[in-house]
């Protein structure tokens, strides 16, 4: 797993390899951590993390504001509400 | 088979922009024709094999909406209590529903192939070690199954672990038995079993005959005075009070307190009023339940399709006379492996586990270590050759129809776990096994499977895994927040 700052207002999550609960319960921790309007990259590469993941989200008001997919590894763009 | 650049793909409807390389479909064609070949070829030399492609077909299914739908029984409490997600606790209860509304119309039809389980403090207990297992493992049984058709290494050790603790557990004997109560003890010789059994040497034998087997064997049509399969008894007690009542309050319980406050946020976003009417909470409920379409239409297919699936395997029973696919196996000439009463494992339904500790049992077996001189083995399931074990088919079949969705939206891939991922797979694993025999069966088994026919001890092991996804999400927090801080330390918080 690895978190770092990309830029200013801009992170990224790495949590390839992980499966269930893992992706989800970092993107979590993550986001509590961030600002409102600050954009967090996850990459995951476990499909059903992402549906979780994508629950959370709609649930909580954080945008998901890009998602590509590149076999099954997804890289998603989450900005904080 | 994950894609790559410059590799030929394929639009599949509905792979939503992700470009499917050829070879994935290539790859899904061989594994269908696969199964094709097998049904059709072993139907051709005899056809009892009828029998155990019915299993692979409906294990197939299964795999296909198990993938489809992330269906991990898991995940419905571990997000909840972990990231508050709803969506596969929903899932779950929808499938439970249908399951057990096609289940009800087996059930008066006089077809049904359910048995209800012993109902005691057991299935809590058993649910509950089950429950922290699935946390540790990251998915169910059936979880596991098909996320090993997704290529993912962690899922196969954790069915490994699974497999191997259960064929060791079943048959613990030695310093164990010390740990077995005088009274369970002298129930368990009382029974009468066959001597090959030796029930008196074992902790689960004594445990099972001792005390599981003194246990109420009930289902709701029978508390409210009704037949299973009278009309009242299907559809009212097993139906409607068994299953259709405490699912709704169960997701009323998990709309209060995990969707309410989004919906509402979002209604007062959009301009709505803050304050609820009871026309404005049904429309939450319902938001609730159709938020994930994928995992509801999943729930939908695996309920009606574990329904039928009793259903067709009673109907072959019927016309082969047979009640148990031993007879068939002895009268295709296979005799190794089977019960002392002739029977091998024959759910009739789906089921996860069993099969799982059978073909280890099997593999002990041929390597000179007996594992036929116990219950679990020797006097009900039996270890036949895996190549010609049902429930053996309907398991690799589930792993091939995951792996047929996966390749078709391109996520597949090979993922090799990391020693961290490992560690936690053997030790879920092997919490699955342990809790999977002290229930008598998994998720799928003790809980899905009981529940949907009316048997009380399905929601008691239901009750366990919810306590056990919450220790184990609690681990989980305490592991992910050391972790997380840090990576924390490195940034500017």
């Amino acid at each position: 797993m690895k978190f770092e700052k990309k830029a200013e207002n801009e992170y990224l999550l790495d949590v390839k390899g992980y499966v269930c609960p893992h992706p989800q319960i970092y993107t979590k921790k993550a986001l509590e951590k961030l600002e409102p309007g600050d954009v967090l990259e996850v990459v995951f590469d476990n499909p059903s993390s992402g549906e979780s993941i994508s629950t959370m989200c709609d649930i909580t008001g954080n945008e998901i504001v890009g998602r590509s997919q590149e076999g099954a590894q997804c890289n998603w763009n989450i900005q904080k509400a | 088979m994950s894609s790559a650049t410059n590799v030929e793909t394929i639009a599949l409807p509905g792979a939503e922009a992700n470009a499917v390389p050829r070879k994935n479909v290539l790859w899904a064609y061989g594994i269908v024709g696969m199964f094709a070949l097998i049904s059709l070829g072993t139907f051709a030399y005899n056809e009892y094999y009828t029998y155990l492609s019915v299993y692979l077909w409906f294990g197939f299914i299964y795999g296909v909406c198990l993938q489809y739908g992330r269906f991990c029984f898991s995940s419905a409490f571990r997000d909840l209590f972990a990231v508050g997600v709803p969506r596969m606790a929903v899932g779950i209860m929808i499938a439970t529903v249908l399951f057990a509304l096609v289940g009800a119309f087996v059930t008066a039809t006089g077809l049904s192939t359910f048995h209800p389980a012993p109902t005691s403090f057991h299935a809590v207990v058993a649910g509950f070690i089950f429950g922290v297992g699935m946390v540790f493992a990251g998915g169910c049984a059936s979880g596991s199954l098909y996320k090993a058709g997704e290529g993912n290494g962690v899922a196969v050790i954790v069915i490994l672990s699974i497999s191997v603790t259960q064929a060791i557990f079943a048959d613990v004997g030695g310093w164990t038995n010390r740990l077995v109560p005088q009274a369970w003890h002298e129930s368990a010789l009382s029974k009468g079993l066959p001597e090959v059994i030796n029930v008196g040497d074992g902790w689960v034998d004594q445990y099972l005959a001792g005390y599981v087997w003194n246990q109420p064997v009930t289902t709701y049509a029978q508390i409210m005075g009704w037949s299973n399969e009278s009309v009242a008894g299907a559809f009212l007690g097993n139906l409607m009070i068994g299953v259709v009542i405490p699912a709704t309050a169960l997701l009323a319980i998990v709309y209060v307190f995990w969707s309410r406050r989004g919906f509402k946020n979002k209604r007062v976003k959009a301009g709505g009023q803050a304050r609820f009417t009871f026309k404005d909470e049904l429309a939450g409920y319902w938001t609730m339940i159709m938020a994930s379409k994928r995992t509801a239409i999943a729930g939908l297919v695996l309920g009606i399709a574990a329904g039928l699936h009793m259903f067709v395997i009673q109907g072959l029973r019927v016309k082969f006379g047979v009640k148990n696919a031993g007879t068939l196996l002895e009268r295709m000439g296979f005799d190794f492996g089977i019960s002392v009463n002739g029977t091998v494992f024959d759910p009739g339904y789906w089921y996860v586990t069993t099969q799982e500790a059978q073909w280890v049992g099997w593999v002990f077996q041929k390597l000179g270590s007996e594992k036929m001189d116990n219950i679990y083995f020797g006097f009900v399931n039996g270890i036949p050759n895996p190549a010609i074990n049902p429930a053996d088919w309907m398991s690799l079949a589930l792993i091939g129809g995951a792996a047929v969705m996966a390749l078709l939206h391109n996520e597949f891939k090979f993922k090799k776990p990391t020693w961290e991922l490992a560690t936690w797979a053997i030790i879920g694993g092997a919490l699955m096994g342990i809790g999977s025999r002290l229930g008598l069966g998994c998720n799928v088994g003790a809980f899905f499977v009981r529940v949907s026919q009316g048997d009380p001890s399905g929601w008691l092991f239901g009750l366990g895994m919810i306590g056990g996804a919450y220790i184990g999400v609690k681990f989980f927090n305490w592991w992910t927040e050391r972790k997380m801080a840090k990576e924390f330390a490195s940034c500017d918080f």
